[in-house]
């Protein structure tokens, strides 16, 4: 017999994510496995005994049965009856806990079952990833993104205490005339949370995977941005690291910085030092942190070690350069223009490479004496992984953690063991996702401000009405440092 | 009967918080409500069975019998034998679950008893806020949250 076990805390009451999980013939609603689900013989979806038949994205089919429902323990359990996918004597549960004292909900997925010989870990690892971990996220995007509606209110009622204000939203993927302004209300903030008058809003590539659908949104009307700064008007109860009238800022999920006004949780929000003004704080904040993980976290650079920077002359690029040689790392940086080369040797790189008429590769084994470099921070993905890998000198680190150019896609690893080269692919949120996170981030990255090690450049300025204007102006790529929205 | 129920996530592994918990004559060492401990008749301090005998911060004198303790869903079950609080058959459990994302720790503690009801809500104040968050809150601070 098989256990699997998984388990996580969703930040929403234990009311709203029972409600959706306890539609027992809604699962296509939310988990991104499950295409169609009816339920046999008309039963009611909470109905004991009741079958649902499901699709899954891949074609195959099962069938399950509920076997127990409890609203009082937030519990339900089922069992698979008939299925494509060789799981036998499958019994699952699904349990929520309250966190009282944050008024979240411990989630709780576990099952037992039992497999053809040899197929065990196969579909252990599915059962465990494929449907619960993705269940935990599919959830978790679907309540923070309800979060944020609720938080900006887009359908308040005119009479509350709300705050008015406006919101560049999208209803669809697409171009950036998809941009348009709304009208919107600031909810007075409940429990742990912060109501907060923007001032800056710093405008980022991811912003713009996010309106293209490169990553996923709600489907519903969203609000981009993940990063501004401001002032706090008002907490809610519990809350007591802010006050009203503080400047602060934030750079984290969930999206909707593109606003005048916003209420949102207050642990993912940061006291802004007198020394970092609010243009400053937008425009390099979540390059700041992502620099700050990259060279701290993800691969913690050495003094001696050699370092190969793509993109020197943009936002992460140029702090990365900047931070890496500052910790006493010998910084290779490569760009693709003279003026962009400038920007780099004044951000300290040693060596800049430019396009000519030897590869990438080869001018770094030229500058390494043929060692190759320590480590490769690539955010360009898709065109430069081939090349990163083969600058990389034994054992050394590439640290993908952008796609510029696209994915990287899918890639031979075992050729990974031809120089024992070790592969991230870091994700801002993972490293930004608790308050102590960003604690830890910010002051390192503040200290670093303060002592000149790296220095945020704010460029172009646009009114927060002109988003789309700004959307272009990022894609063109020819910034070079980075644009922040202006909501006056 | 009345149930007092609170949770926390602590930001450390369940194993590593653990052996403060199943200490039974431990609570000093992190409850903030508690300045000392000691098991009676010499017993060992996870035998199932076993009395331990506290004293609070405000003077109080709690004897509490250790009625199931599991390394294996790192649970502690106790009742209250003695103490200043007017409650009867008080039996409480404080447990940790693993959070399988993240190396996070799930922490719940619960308890029911008998009161006088117009006690009731009094103490439901003092052990759901005064005890359990309490404790939860220094285990926070001790291992992070």
């Amino acid at each position: 017999m098989i256990e699997v076990r998984r388990s996580t805390v969703i930040n929403a009451p234990i009311a709203q994510v029972w409600k959706i999980l306890r539609d027992f013939n809604g699962h296509d609603q939310w988990h991104p496995a499950v295409e169609r689900s009816s339920v046999d013989d008309g039963l009611k979806t909470d109905q004991v005994g009741a079958v649902r038949n499901f699709t899954l994205v891949g074609g195959e089919r099962l069938r399950e049965q509920l076997l127990a429902m409890s609203d009082q323990e937030h519990r339900l359990r089922y069992s698979i009856i008939e299925s494509d996918v060789p799981l036998i004597d499958y019994s699952a549960e699904i349990s929520l806990k309250p966190v009282t004292d944050s008024n979240r909900t411990f989630w709780s997925w576990c099952s037992c079952f039992q497999t053809p010989e040899g197929r065990e870990i196969e579909l252990a690892k599915l059962v465990a990833e494929g449907v619960y971990e993705t269940g935990f996220e599919a959830i978790r995007r679907r309540v923070e993104t309800n979060q944020a509606r609720h938080a900006t209110h887009l359908t308040a009622p005119a009479n509350d205490r709300a705050i008015q204000g406006y919101a560049m939203v999208i209803d669809r993927y697409g171009r950036a005339e998809e941009l348009h302004q709304v009208a919107i209300r600031a909810a007075p903030p409940g429990p742990g949370q912060v109501r907060l008058r923007q001032t800056a809003i710093g405008v980022n590539y991811i912003d713009i995977y996010h309106r293209t659908g490169y990553f996923n949104l709600s489907t519903h009307q969203s609000a981009l941005g993940l990063e501004a700064a401001g002032e706090v008007i008002d907490v809610g109860p519990e809350v007591r690291h802010l006050s009203a009238g503080q400047r602060v800022a934030y750079a984290c999920p969930p999206v909707g910085a593109y606003a005048t006004v916003r209420t949102m949780e207050a642990a993912l929000v940061i006291a802004l030092p007198d020394n970092i003004d609010d243009v400053t704080a937008a425009a390099g904040l979540l390059k700041g942190m992502t620099a700050e993980f990259l060279l701290h976290r993800v691969h913690a650079l050495q003094r001696g070690e050699t370092a190969l920077i793509y993109a020197p002359a943009g936002g992460v690029g140029r702090l990365l350069c900047q931070w890496a040689s500052a910790l006493g790392a010998t910084v290779i940086a490569a760009t693709s223009s003279e003026q962009k080369a400038r920007v780099a040797r004044a951000a300290g790189a040693r060596h800049v490479l430019l396009p000519g008429e030897t590869s990438l590769e080869e001018q770094v084994l030229a500058i390494t004496q043929g060692h190759g470099v320590d480590v490769v921070y690539d955010g360009v993905g898709r065109d430069s992984y081939i090349h990163s890998l083969a600058a990389l000198k034994p054992c050394g680190h590439l640290v993908s953690f952008g796609q510029a150019s696209g994915g990287i896609g899918s890639r031979d690893i075992d050729s990974l063991a031809d120089k024992s080269v070790t592969l991230s692919r870091p994700n801002y949120a993972q490293y930004t996702d608790t308050p102590e996170k960003i604690a830890i981030l910010s002051e390192r990255l503040f200290d670093a401000i303060a002592r000149r090690t790296v220095t945020i450049e704010a460029g172009q300025r646009f009114p927060l009405v002109e988003a789309a204007a700004a959307h272009r102006a990022l894609e063109s790529r020819q910034t070079t440092a980075s644009i922040v929205l202006l909501p006056n | 009967m009345t149930h007092i129920y609170a949770s926390s996530v602590i930001a450390s592994p369940a194993g590593q918080i653990w052996p403060t918990i199943r200490d039974f004559n431990g609570l000093p060492s992190w409850h903030p409500v508690v300045v000392e401990s000691r098991i009676e008749e010499g017993a060992a301090a996870d035998q199932v069975g076993c009395v331990r005998a506290f004293r609070l911060q405000d003077g109080g004198y709690i004897r509490e019998r250790l009625l199931a303790l599991s390394d294996y869903e790192y649970s502690c079950t106790y009742a209250i034998l003695e103490s200043p609080m007017e409650v009867e058959n008080y039996i409480a459990t404080l447990k940790l679950t693993p959070i399988t994302d993240g190396d996070r720790t799930f922490a719940e503690w619960s308890a029911d008893f008998d009161c006088a009801p117009q006690q009731e809500t009094q103490l439901i104040e003092r052990v759901g806020n005064g005890v359990f968050q309490a404790g939860f809150d220094a285990l926070k601070s001790r291992f992070g949250g």
